[in-house]
């Protein structure tokens, strides 16, 4: 009996998601969602996308409790073990255990790809909204801006900026979040472009709205699906420029568990003791790889045209 | 061409700025702390750091476009005339690399197109995607630990074995050509040795864009009625696919792969970290830890200038095979 109860709420549930005639703006948005998970958990690759970004996450928050060992403590008289029961990814050079560091750093690897995000994609989506909306000169002169930054070599300025301000991780997330922004504003103003000619941008037009306002409430909430798609994306080429510049020396400072510069302090093992530098990489592999996949899932739910 | 022109201007602003902001003070670093504020102060009007800042930056100008971009503190050189002289070895690399790229990843993308859904669609696209995600600093290490350290398939980190270097006359700065103009096969196939792998580690990212990029293009073309109409004409569908469809791909595919070419100058700076491989990227990664600020400034100009140059030459050819776009 409960369980014939709980089929047929759960059918009710999807009836008043999928109604034609929505009765509420919540509804709407509601059933649009759902729509887009059932398009979205239909694809393999992209729920395996989404299960590493969550262990991601996880593993963030969880990291103190998921490892026993500290990611810090030295130890030398077990340096350099190969994996074993005890230490499951082996240990490094100071005897620490690689899968508690690894464990913590996904805390460093995730703060950067927020911090950078935070930055980045809203400053281009007003950017893109601005240019788009208003368009003229005030379009000609943004884009002018978002080219010459689209055209800069990203890993080779934020190598430079991070040599002029000074190794750290707040100064690569700068570095990056700088170089970040401009295809958000891209995408934004192609958007905004199409939303300005709709009917409900002129009757909000008509009702007295500012141009701020109608920027902030019409045209921003529409350009955020396709934002979210292309930002999930970046986020893979965040973690390898950030990865890339721990492995120089120039991100996150030791003994902090980075995953690039665990990757050049085993760099002078990696003959001998493999381990050391290989589970790190293999970690900044699988959690990029994640986003990536998450984000062609996202891509293809959220809009069907572009493949 | 205003526009690039713009973006070149853009770069240098920026350079600028971010030499500016170092916290290491020019003057104190050419007088040394013992000077007396006199000469502290000549030397301050000499390096024309007492002008305006926008007088400043019409000074920096005009010497990057006389091809002036300072001294090097490391190799006390002309940082121009170091960078000359590495390039070609980043300029080798980077070619073998894209080589590499377009070799494999056009026809990958095409079998993808072609199998739309199926299983070697699947295993194509997460083989692409593994390019997007890898480190290349860690896929070169790995790739040393098998294929140098345990397997002896390929030659060790830099450009020739210790034993070759040096032997033969250098004419264009890229081994291989020189190799096969002075006719020593030993040299060249000891170069193709060393390059073979650290151009797979760096072409594996350009593979991974073209094949998508490719199986992109394809799809839309494989849907078009001139496919259908060959197809009922009789063609062989080998020649459908790879004459008919992917010719019209051709124009958009030159794009693709003058960008995924700028791009890999500009990854080939962990690469040639890894391999120890003598070029641009190794040049500025050195003189960064050296704090040598106006060879690292120096190789960004040059890498920006390239990367935006290969743009507008992308653009131009794009324009050149599309008469559309004229």
């Amino acid at each position: 009996m409960a369980e014939v109860a709980i089929k047929s709420q759960d059918f009710r549930l999807k009836a008043w998601l999928l109604d034609d005639s929505p009765g509420s703006a919540l509804q709407a948005r509601l059933g649009r969602f759902y729509l887009g998970w059932r398009a979205f958990a239909r694809n393999p690759l992209a729920m395996t996308g989404l299960a590493i970004v969550l262990a991601l996450v996880i593993a963030a928050i969880f990291a103190p409790w998921l490892s026993e060992a500290s990611p810090l403590e030295q130890a030398l008289e077990r340096r350099l073990e190969p994996p074993s029961a005890a230490h499951w990814l082996g240990t490094d050079p100071f005897g620490r255990d690689i899968l508690s560091r690894i464990l913590h750093g996904a805390r460093i690897t995730l703060y950067i790809v927020l911090l950078v995000t935070l930055l980045s994609a809203p400053f281009g989506l007003v950017v893109g909204c601005v240019a788009g909306y208003f368009g003229g000169w005030v379009d000609r002169a943004l884009m002018r801006l978002t080219d010459v930054f689209l055209a800069f070599p990203k890993l080779i300025l934020a190598l430079a900026l991070v040599a002029a301000l000074g190794p750290g991780v707040e100064n690569a997330v700068a570095a990056i979040a700088l170089t970040a922004w401009p295809p958000y504003a891209r995408i934004a103003r192609a958007e905004t472009l199409v939303i300005r000619e709709s009917g409900y941008i002129d009757a909000a037009r008509l009702q007295g709205a500012s141009g701020a306002r109608i920027i902030w409430k019409q045209v921003m909430p529409l350009c955020t699906s396709s934002l979210i798609v292309r930002v999930t994306l970046d986020m893979a080429g965040v973690i390898l420029i950030a990865a890339g510049l721990g492995f120089l020396g120039l991100g996150a400072q030791p003994p902090e568990p980075e995953w690039g510069a665990m990757i050049a302090e085993g760099r002078r093992f990696i003959i001998d003791q493999w381990w050391v530098a290989t589970m790190p990489g293999i970690a900044i592999l699988i959690v990029s790889l994640g986003f990536n996949l998450l984000g062609d899932g996202l891509r293809d739910a959220l809009d069907p045209r572009q493949r | 061409m205003i526009s690039v022109a713009l973006t070149f201007l853009g770069l240098l602003f920026v350079t600028f700025i971010i030499a500016r902001v170092i916290p290491v003070d020019p003057v104190l670093a050419a007088v040394g702390e013992r000077a007396s504020a006199d000469v502290y102060a000549a030397v301050r009007a000499e390096l024309g750091l007492d002008l305006p800042l926008y007088e400043q930056f019409a000074r920096y100008l005009a010497n990057v476009f006389q091809g002036d971009l300072g001294q090097s503190v490391l190799t006390a050189k002309p940082v121009l005339a170091d960078i000359a002289r590495v390039f070609p070895a980043t300029l080798e690399l980077a070619t073998t690399a894209t080589l590499l790229g377009v070799g494999l990843g056009i026809p990958l993308g095409v079998i993808a197109a072609v199998n739309r859904d199926r299983w070697a669609d699947h295993v194509i696209r997460v083989f692409g995607l593994m390019g997007y995600s890898v480190p290349v600093f860690w896929l070169g290490l790995v790739g040393l630990l098998v294929f140098y350290a345990e397997l002896g398939w390929v030659g060790g980190p830099g450009r020739l074995d210790v034993f070759y270097e040096g032997v033969i006359e250098s004419r264009t700065g890229l081994i291989l050509v020189d190799s096969l103009i002075a006719g020593d096969l030993e040299i060249f196939s000891n170069a193709l040795r060393h390059i073979v792998l650290p151009a797979a580690v760096l072409g594996y990212f350009s593979l991974a864009y073209i094949s998508r990029m490719t199986r992109s293009l394809m799809l839309d073309q494989l849907t078009q009625e001139y496919i259908t109409t060959a197809r009922i004409k009789g063609l062989s569908e080998r020649r459908v696919i790879w004459v008919h469809a992917l010719g019209n791909v051709r124009v958009p595919l030159i794009t693709v792969i003058a960008l995924s070419y700028a791009s890999l100058l500009e990854g080939s700076v962990l690469t040639e970290t890894v391999f120890a491989w003598p070029g641009l990227g190794l040049y500025i990664t050195n003189s960064l830890f050296a704090a040598d600020m106006n060879a690292v400034l120096g190789g960004t100009i040059v890498v920006g200038a390239l990367f935006i140059g290969i743009n507008l030459f992308s653009d131009l050819l794009y324009r050149l095979f599309d008469p559309r776009v004229r």
